[in-house]
């Protein structure tokens, strides 16, 4: 088990030589949200073809109100703008006033979720219903999984944030950049499935 | 005049990473994960290559009494699964790309070794998964394209299993891919350009985008897929109004990249190991280049040719079929370059070199074969026939693992520090492309003159022709016997290779080998012409 | 040096000898039995003989340079660092470049007189009064013609069995039987999964797909009988689900034909 150990030693020391390159972290997210955005596109693609090619059986209703998906595009792009305000009050050492602004981000995306489940309990139609319904849900519902998990990691970086001991600083950013700019990818698919879900 | 760079640093015996044990554990050495990747691979090839065994055993008569018919479909359908998804995939990329980039870039290690080791350790559980299945319900039986209704028809355990594992070998992929894209354009070494870099990193850097790219429709498509199973939902269920097209749609948008996915890598290895063992530099490097990053975005437009007897609408048919063909001349290009690459040099014949040219043979018959089926009015006929089957097989086994195994025996002395022994090497070849030019090469026939694929029983005027597919079949499993004695024997006492046994410039043997855990003592060396063959050593710099 | 050319010239006219001659001679395919069939086969023949020059040319040259070029014992020392070749790289670009798009176009043409590119009617009439959503096939005559046409059949399959219903003799059978000569039209259905209905001595395909009702056209030219085969894996017995076609002299179908009619059931 000798080996073993001195080979975790010598990574350690690698990823020290690795830190003399700019930071690549942000990259390979930045990949990561282009796969993940291809994934929503292959929804995107799924529904708009069921859409063009598939009348639905008569009867089947899929008229969706307004107001609460309107509602929760304003909460999803004001809490944008109030991540934006967490990481600038973080750059400037102001910690606490960071962590306000998180927990105010992630107060917003709880009342999203809390939103969409109240739509989702008063639809006329379920899952099975028809194909409409079906991929209604199917986009929704991946969607809402991501602004959980979004939501999640907000709370857990504004834990880091907090002012003795917390792990996120001015010198360390890169938590609070990274989950900004997942929660900035969240609100963008959020705009295009709002417009060809319930607009178109 | 021939040029041999000396390693930077003779070995340090203390540097040396010791101990077998070191991989089968979480390490995050990039050439130890690399191993892991290639080894675990190798080991699902013999699953899949008994499967194989089996279904020719089954041929071998034209009545379907090997086994039951149930049982054949879930033998082909895992065939074709453990292949595509153990084999090819995680070695052509995860076992030679990790081995190889970071030494190629001038890196100590990928750019994200803890997401890297996470996308090895995915593979042995969803693999192992996968054939367990066969031991609940009976295994996935609607063949490795899954399509619906039958998928949803099927029972469900099995196929519930395949979907689970295919959609965690798909997130290991794209894990890797990620890491590949970084590792390549940002971890490179001060100083080295992207032009300078050898041509496996530009086929890398091509297959990681098309994963990137292509892979989460797939994970999207089995998830709606795994739900119309589960949740009763009808996306692809025409009794609840869903569209089964829109399925073949999505799958083939990721899986015809995948067959470029499994043999852009290769095409990066050929061109690595033709320009060493013919003593020239690899021949157009800037066309290379082009015609990689030309295959990768034609690769994204061609899926429909799949479909060409799915009721797709003419003109669609129209544009497929010709971006499909246009795949040929960026593939051709390449082709002629490598032969290229071979004319006027000093070529060593040997086991890497054999394999090598025996990959150039049969990529091209199974491309030509290829831009036939792209042709609509063609592929009407032969569609899902033994000419299909034949045609890939001779691009997935004629293409690709001639080249994972020219590879294994261009870089054993690398990793091991320890020659093969050259005989046993030529033997495997000669009883390789014997038996794989006899198991495929009648299969186009078969297909021609009327035998589908994917059945167990079959009219018995084949007869004869199957049973010399099948004795190719048996000379391939043979073939296997010396590659796994040669290893067996050389990494207990095979002849020391030196540092660098082919005189080669690429990065890779200008350190100790096999190498230390950091890859180089002293700071990573700048190859500015890693195909210099042939040139003074002052301008080689 | 015109020595060199010499023997180029001659290895390149034997590779299109030998070529050429396999492709006229070497016949890799079944009986033709519909109009559809020469018109594939003259495409098959074009095909094979472009595959076999290109595939014959590369192996010479792979093996030509093994033996030239290999190192022999008592050398040493590098290739020519030759390192590419500009116009070299525009030839073998643009020769395939053309190859591949007279190809494309060529088998566009094949296709046109196969009747891949007539556009369906979607709202197509058959021989049942409501209408309904076609799909896609191939159909070498306009929607008119196949209403009058006296042979149209409809087609089911299921798993694992293929159907053929004759509406005007308002009949049932498991044989497809057809007059020779004469303009089919078949709509398929599926009742459960993807099935294809393939008779390879026809060169035609079409998958068969639930939900999608589709529409195929051929004609057969010779007489016999031919093996219908479900080309898509439709379950365990896939491999047994077969059918076969009859094509006879028009007396024979018709005897046949009257012999299975069945009065019109009044309600
Ligand atoms: C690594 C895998 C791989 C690769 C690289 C390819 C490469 C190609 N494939 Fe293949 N293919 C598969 C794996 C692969 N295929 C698999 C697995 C299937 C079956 C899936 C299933 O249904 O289960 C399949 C099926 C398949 C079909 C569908 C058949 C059907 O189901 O009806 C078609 C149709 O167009 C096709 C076409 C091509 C073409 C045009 C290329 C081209 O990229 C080839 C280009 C290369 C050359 C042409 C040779 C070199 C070129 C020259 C020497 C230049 C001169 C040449 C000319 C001018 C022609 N393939
Ligand atoms: C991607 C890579 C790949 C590779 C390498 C192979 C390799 C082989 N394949 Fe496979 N094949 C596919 C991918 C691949 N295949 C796919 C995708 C399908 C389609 C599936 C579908 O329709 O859904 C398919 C389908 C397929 C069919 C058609 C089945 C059907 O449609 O009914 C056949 C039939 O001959 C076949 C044969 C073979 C053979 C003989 C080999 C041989 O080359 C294998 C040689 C290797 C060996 C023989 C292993 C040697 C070792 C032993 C025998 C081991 C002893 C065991 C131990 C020590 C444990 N394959
Ligand atoms: Cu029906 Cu195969
Ligand atoms: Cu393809």
């Amino acid at each position: 088990m000798t080996t073993l150990d001195s080979s975790k030693e010598i990574q350690k020391n690698n990823s020290e030589v690795n830190e003399t390159h700019e930071d690549f972290r942000m990259f390979g997210l930045i990949t990561f949200l282009i796969a993940d955005g291809m994934t929503f596109a292959g929804f995107f693609a799924a529904y708009l073809t069921y859409k063009a090619v598939n009348p639905l059986p008569d009867g089947a209703i899929y008229e969706l109100e307004l107001p609460i998906p309107t509602l929760n595009t304003i909460l999803l792009l004001v809490s944008s703008a109030t991540f934006h305000k967490a990481g600038k009050a973080l750059l400037k050492d102001k910690n606490s006033d960071s962590q306000k602004w998180l927990f105010f981000t992630a107060f917003l995306g709880i009342i999203f979720l809390i939103c969409q489940l109240f739509e989702y309990f008063h639809l006329p139609f379920g899952l099975t219903d028809n194909l409409f319904a079906s991929t209604f849900y199917a986009l929704t519902g991946f969607h809402g999984l991501h602004v959980t998990l979004g939501t999640l990691m907000i709370l857990i970086i504004a834990w880091q944030s907090r002012i003795n001991g917390g792990r996120l600083t001015s010198q360390n950013m890169f938590p609070l950049e990274a989950v900004e700019l997942y929660w900035h990818f969240v609100d963008g698919i959020w705009v295009v499935l709002f417009i060809i879900l319930y607009l178109l | 005049m021939t040029i041999s760079i000396d390693p930077q640093n003779t070995n340090n015996e203390s540097l040396q990473p010791k101990g077998w044990l070191r991989y089968f554990s979480f390490s995050l050495d990039h050439k130890v994960i690399g191993i892991q990747y290639l080894v675990c691979g190798f080991l699902f090839y013999l699953i899949g290559g008994t499967l194989a065994s089996a279904i020719r055993i089954e041929l071998a008569s034209p009545m379907s009494d090997f086994m039951p018919r149930d049982v054949y479909n879930q033998v082909l359908t895992l065939h074709g699964t453990i292949m595509i998804f153990l084999w090819i995939v995680p070695v052509v990329n995860g076992a030679f790309g990790n081995y190889l980039i970071p030494f190629y870039v001038g890196a100590r290690d990928m750019a994200f070794p803890r997401l890297n080791a996470v996308a090895f350790w995915l593979i042995p559980p969803s693999g192992l998964m996968l054939v367990a299945s066969y031991f609940v319900e009976g295994a996935a039986q609607a063949g490795w394209t899954a399509y619906p209704p039958l998928s949803i028809t099927t029972p469900q355990s099995g196929q519930i299993i395949w979907i689970l594992s295919v959609l965690l070998l798909g997130g290991s992929s794209i894990f890797g891919g990620i890491n590949f894209i970084a590792t390549i354009i940002k971890l490179r070494r001060p100083g080295l350009k992207l032009m300078q870099l050898p041509m496996y990193c530009w086929a890398m850097l091509g297959t990681s985008l098309l994963v990137v790219l292509s892979t989460p429709v797939l994970a999207g498509t089995l998830i709606l897929l795994s739900f119309d199973i589960i949740a009763n939902t009808g996306f692809f269920n025409p009794v609840l109004g869903g569209n089964v097209v829109v399925y073949q749609h999505l799958f083939w948008f990721y899986s015809h990249p995948a067959v470029y996915i499994m043999v852009l890598p290769a095409f990066g290895l050929v061109s690595e190991i033709l320009p060493v063992h013919a003593r020239k530099p690899l021949f157009g490097y800037t066309t290379m280049v082009f015609s990689i990053m030309g295959i990768v975005v034609l690769g994204l437009v061609v899926w429909a040719h799949h479909m060409f007897t799915s009721g797709t609408p003419p003109w669609m048919r129209l544009f497929f079929t010709i971006a499909t063909a246009f795949i040929a001349v960026p593939t051709g290009i390449k082709f002629f370059n490598w032969v290229a690459t071979l004319w006027g040099g000093k070529i060593s014949i040997n086991s890497a070199m054999l394999f090598s040219c025996g990959f150039i043979i049969n990529f091209v018959f199974g491309g030509i074969t290829g831009v036939a089926l792209a042709q609509v009015p063609f592929d009407i006929h032969v569609h899902d026939t033994y000419f299909v089957v034949a045609h890939f097989h001779y691009i997935v086994y004629g293409g690709t693992v001639f080249i994972i195994f020219s590879s294994i025996y261009h870089w054993f002395p690398k990793v091991t520090g320890k020659m093969l022994n050259e005989k046993l090497g030529i033997l495997h070849f000669i009883i390789t492309f014997i038996g794989f030019n006899l198991c495929f090469a009648p299969q186009h026939w078969l297909g021609l003159n009327g035998m589908p694929r994917r059945v167990a029983e079959y009219d018995p005027q084949f007869q004869f022709v199957n049973q010399i597919s099948s004795l190719g079949a048996l000379l391939m499993a043979i073939s296997t016997i010396p590659f796994l004695i040669n290893v067996f024997l050389s990494v207990r006492n095979g002849k020391n290779a030196g540092d660098n046994p082919w005189n080669a410039l690429t990065p890779e043997w200008l350190t100790s080998s096999p190498p230390p855990v950091e890859n180089w003592e002293g700071e990573a060396p700048l190859v500015e012409e890693p195909y210099g063959y042939g040139k003074e050593i002052s301008e080689q710099k | 040096m015109l020595n060199k050319n010499f023997y180029l010239i001659l290895i390149i006219s034997l590779v299109f000898t030998i070529s050429f001659w396999i492709g006229f001679n070497v016949n890799l395919l079944p009986a033709e039995a519909s109009i559809n069939a020469p018109i594939y086969d003259e495409l098959f023949k074009i095909l094979f003989i472009i595959g076999l020059i290109i595939f014959i040319g590369m192996t010479i040259a792979v093996i030509y340079s093994l033996f030239k070029f290999r190192k022999r014992n008592d050398q040493i020392g590098d290739g020519i660092a030759l390192e590419g070749n500009l116009s070299l790289e525009i030839v073998w670009t643009i020769i395939p470049s053309i190859i591949v798009l007279l190809i494309g176009l060529y088998s566009y043409n094949i296709y046109d007189r196969m009747g891949g590119m007539k556009e369906l009617n979607h709202n197509h009439e058959m021989m049942t009064s409501n209408t309904e959503k076609i799909w896609a096939g191939i159909s070498q005559t306009s929607d008119n013609e196949i209403a009058i046409n006296n042979l149209s059949i409809e087609v089911s399959a299921m798993q694992f069995a293929f159907l053929f219903n004759y509406p005007k003799g308002n009949f049932i059978s498991g044989e497809l039987h057809v007059p020779v000569d004469q303009k089919v039209s078949m709509k398929m259905e599926s009742k459960d999964v993807i099935h294809a209905f393939w008779v390879p001595e026809f060169r035609i395909k079409q998958d068969i797909i639930p939900g999608q009702p589709t529409i195929l056209n051929f004609t057969p030219t010779k007489v016999g009988k031919y093996p219908i085969i479900c080309a898509e894996l439709c379950g365990p017995y896939h491999g047994g689900m077969r059918a076969s076609i009859i094509v006879e002299e028009e007396s024979d179908y018709n005897e046949w034909f009257n012999k299975n009619k069945k009065p019109e059931v009044n309600l």
